[in-house]
């Protein structure tokens, strides 16, 4: 299997918004994060994905099927875990996804044997007896998630999977995401518009906003080291006089390497080579002083939003990513037309 | 079962593994398979079967109620020694009517307002099935329901019946006219009631509203028919079974069947009204199905 998610041109309109516009995406296996602000068209594109709504133009496969004629072959292999409340108070976590795996075309004794298998994987124990209307947010969405995954498919999509879950709920649904593909071989669409959980978990980064592609890539190249290392130094122990920070600016200026202050007493050292390390250590020793800090910066997926740099953007194409583009058509090059006025406030719909 | 472990891995015996995550590779029955598990749920799950314990005791009492009062009317029958049961199976249907839209009233919303109001419609959306599926298991399994809840009794009364050797071949007759009566009772019903509980996400305004506009129809249609004097035997009166679901069906059968000989029980007063009758059915269960199914387009 080689594409998950293949869509060309896709373009949905509805009579007062276009929600999707010439979205032109390829997802390859692996955890992938479909990021954008609300409204900016990630439901929309998966319930096209699902084929349960069809696009006003534009053509996409899932699983190598087509969206537009084989729906139902596409949600037999694909699991779906919406982003709002669906699960009935009075019935059991174990009776309810045996009748959705029912739902999804397994056998009743299959039904029941996944369940259970999937019920503990996703770590609802004894608790799965009981009526769901009592249960945590935790262990709602750990149903949900269970009921996406009981029929084995193939691919998952998860709609705002951490919604309302609090710090430790949210690592632990993050961890359980990387396992649904890491140990159960199943892709996985996650979308949210939470960036720094993304970093931690996806692979490979769908950047949508107001129903286009801003970016796609991998998350290494979204937060790819960029060869510049924070440096903090302490005071000299006795003369009180000396401005630390500048003697050693100049001293690695002498010494060839570019560096530039950043904030408070932090400098920031551009990498020359594996010997750069040696040649801060050696300064601040030969300084006198003590060596605070002296770590790799990376960039953050936030400065996509924050920082409207098309430069910055532009270099996206590390050879680690998956996801080359379709010769001809080329979705990892950002239109600075699109990318420059939305980058600021992202706002929520496309007029056209 | 597997071999014992190799001798290498002996030494950790005491630990207990992990089997991890298996994947299925067993068939996938698909669609159809889908719709009829979502049918047999909705079944069981209208008479609470595979739900709280709670939520069993209406439409058993119902269907348990109706039973008992089929059994008394055997019994009565046969300790008078009577040649005829003392109610027809139709007019049991008829007479005892407001139960059955007690049950409706409270199931149909079971089956449609749960997963509207629980969004677990998505779901099912989200699997094989498509939304056509979705409303035909859910009209199949209330039609069904109530068809359970109709036969129950009258097949009490017509086993009754035969073992007290009343005469096989009227009760035969009548038994089977009771049948397409309750077929007819069954998909008029179900279509009216699945419309407004899929209207209505709230369970409570469901049956409210279910209740309201079967009862109430009912009863201003037999105000309507005593104002215009059928209760002294005006044929024309008849023709305000139109008003009214329960009527409609009860005059189309007794006026097909030649039942109902005395002017006080309702039938179409002519083959024309009983045509116009049927077509209104008819007209009704379909109107309400294509609503029902569009109700669920834009979900």
């Amino acid at each position: 299997m080689s594409t998950v998610i293949k869509t060309d041109g896709l373009t949905k309109r509805f009579p007062r918004v276009t929600a999707l516009d010439q979205l032109t995406v390829e997802v390859q296996p692996g955890v992938v994060g479909l990021v954008g602000s609300n409204g900016a068209g990630k439901s929309t594109l998966i319930k096209i994905l699902l084929g349960l709504s069809p696009a006003t133009s534009g053509t996409g496969q899932v699983l190598g099927l087509d969206i537009a004629t084989e729906g139902p072959a596409i949600r037999e292999r694909v699991g779906y875990m919406p982003e709002h409340d669906c699960l009935p108070p009075d019935v059991s976590a174990t009776e309810f996804v045996v009748h959705m795996a029912r739902m999804a075309g397994l056998p009743a004794a299959a039904a029941r044997e996944r369940t259970a298998d999937t019920l503990r994987h996703v770590g609802l124990y004894e608790e799965r007896y009981r009526p769901m209307g009592g249960y945590s947010t935790g262990m709602k969405q750990r149903v949900k998630l269970a009921q996406a995954l009981v029929h084995d498919p193939q691919l998952v999509l998860l709609d705002e999977p951490t919604n309302g879950l609090d710090p430790v709920g949210r690592d632990d649904m993050l961890a359980l995401i990387r396992r649904v593909h890491s140990d159960f071989g199943i892709s996985v669409l996650v979308t949210t518009h939470l960036l720094g959980e993304l970093e931690r978990t996806c692979d490979h980064l769908v950047v949508i906003d107001g129903g286009r592609l801003l970016r796609s890539s991998s998350t290494a190249s979204f937060t790819e080291a960029t060869q510049l290392l924070a440096v903090e130094v302490t005071d000299h122990p006795d003369d009180q006089s000396l401005d630390a920070d500048r003697a050693v600016r100049e001293r690695l200026a002498a010494a060839g390497l570019t560096v530039r202050p950043d904030g408070s007493r932090i400098l920031l050292v551009e990498m020359a080579g594996e010997d750069t390390y040696d040649t801060i250590r050696d300064t601040v020793a030969g300084l006198g002083l003590g060596l605070i800090r002296l770590e790799q910066r990376r960039h953050r997926v936030a400065e996509i939003f924050t920082a409207a740099a098309p430069g910055a953007q532009a270099d996206p194409a590390t050879p680690a990513d998956p996801a080359d583009p379709a010769p001809g058509a080329d979705p990892q090059t950002v239109d600075p037309q699109t990318a420059d006025p939305q980058a600021g406030g992202a706002p929520d719909v496309v007029a056209s | 079962m597997s071999l014992p472990p190799e001798p290498r891995t002996a030494p950790d015996s005491g630990v207990i593994h992990n089997i991890g995550y298996r994947g299925y590779q067993g068939p996938r029955l698909g669609r159809s398979y889908a719709t009829r598990s979502l049918f047999v749920q909705s079944l069981r799950g209208a008479y609470g079967l595979g739900r709280s314990g709670k939520s069993k005791v209406l439409p058993m009492l119902i269907l348990g109620g109706l039973g008992a009062i089929a059994l008394m009317i055997v019994t009565a029958t046969l300790i008078a020694k009577q040649q005829k049961l003392l109610m027809d199976y139709t007019a049991f249907l008829s007479t005892f009517g407001l139960l059955i839209t007690i049950f409706l009233a409270a199931q149909a919303p079971v089956l449609m307002s749960r997963d509207l109001r629980h969004n677990t419609v998505p779901l099912y959306f989200s699997r094989p099935i498509t939304r056509g599926d979705y409303v035909r298991a859910k009209f199949a399994a209330m039609t069904a329901a109530m068809l359970i809840l109709m036969v129950t009794p009258l097949l009490v009364l017509y086993i009754g019946a035969v073992l007290g050797k009343l005469p096989f071949g009227t009760n035969t007759e009548h038994f089977l006219y009771a049948l397409v009566a309750a077929v007819l009772y069954a998909v008029l019903f179900a279509a009216i009631a699945l419309l407004i509980a899929a209207a209505t996400p709230r369970r409570g305004f469901g049956v409210a509203a279910i209740m309201g506009v079967l009862v109430v129809s009912n009863i201003l249609a037999t105000i309507a028919f005593g104002i215009n004097g059928g209760f002294e035997g005006r044929d024309s009166a008849n023709w305000v079974a139109l008003l009214s679901p329960q009527m409609l069906v009860e005059s189309v059968v007794n006026r097909t069947f030649g039942l109902g000989g005395d002017g006080a029980v309702i039938h179409a007063p002519s083959t024309f009204a009983a045509v116009v009758f049927g077509v209104e059915i008819v007209t009704i269960a379909v109107l309400c199905y294509v609503s029902l199914l569009r109700r669920y387009r834009k979900i």
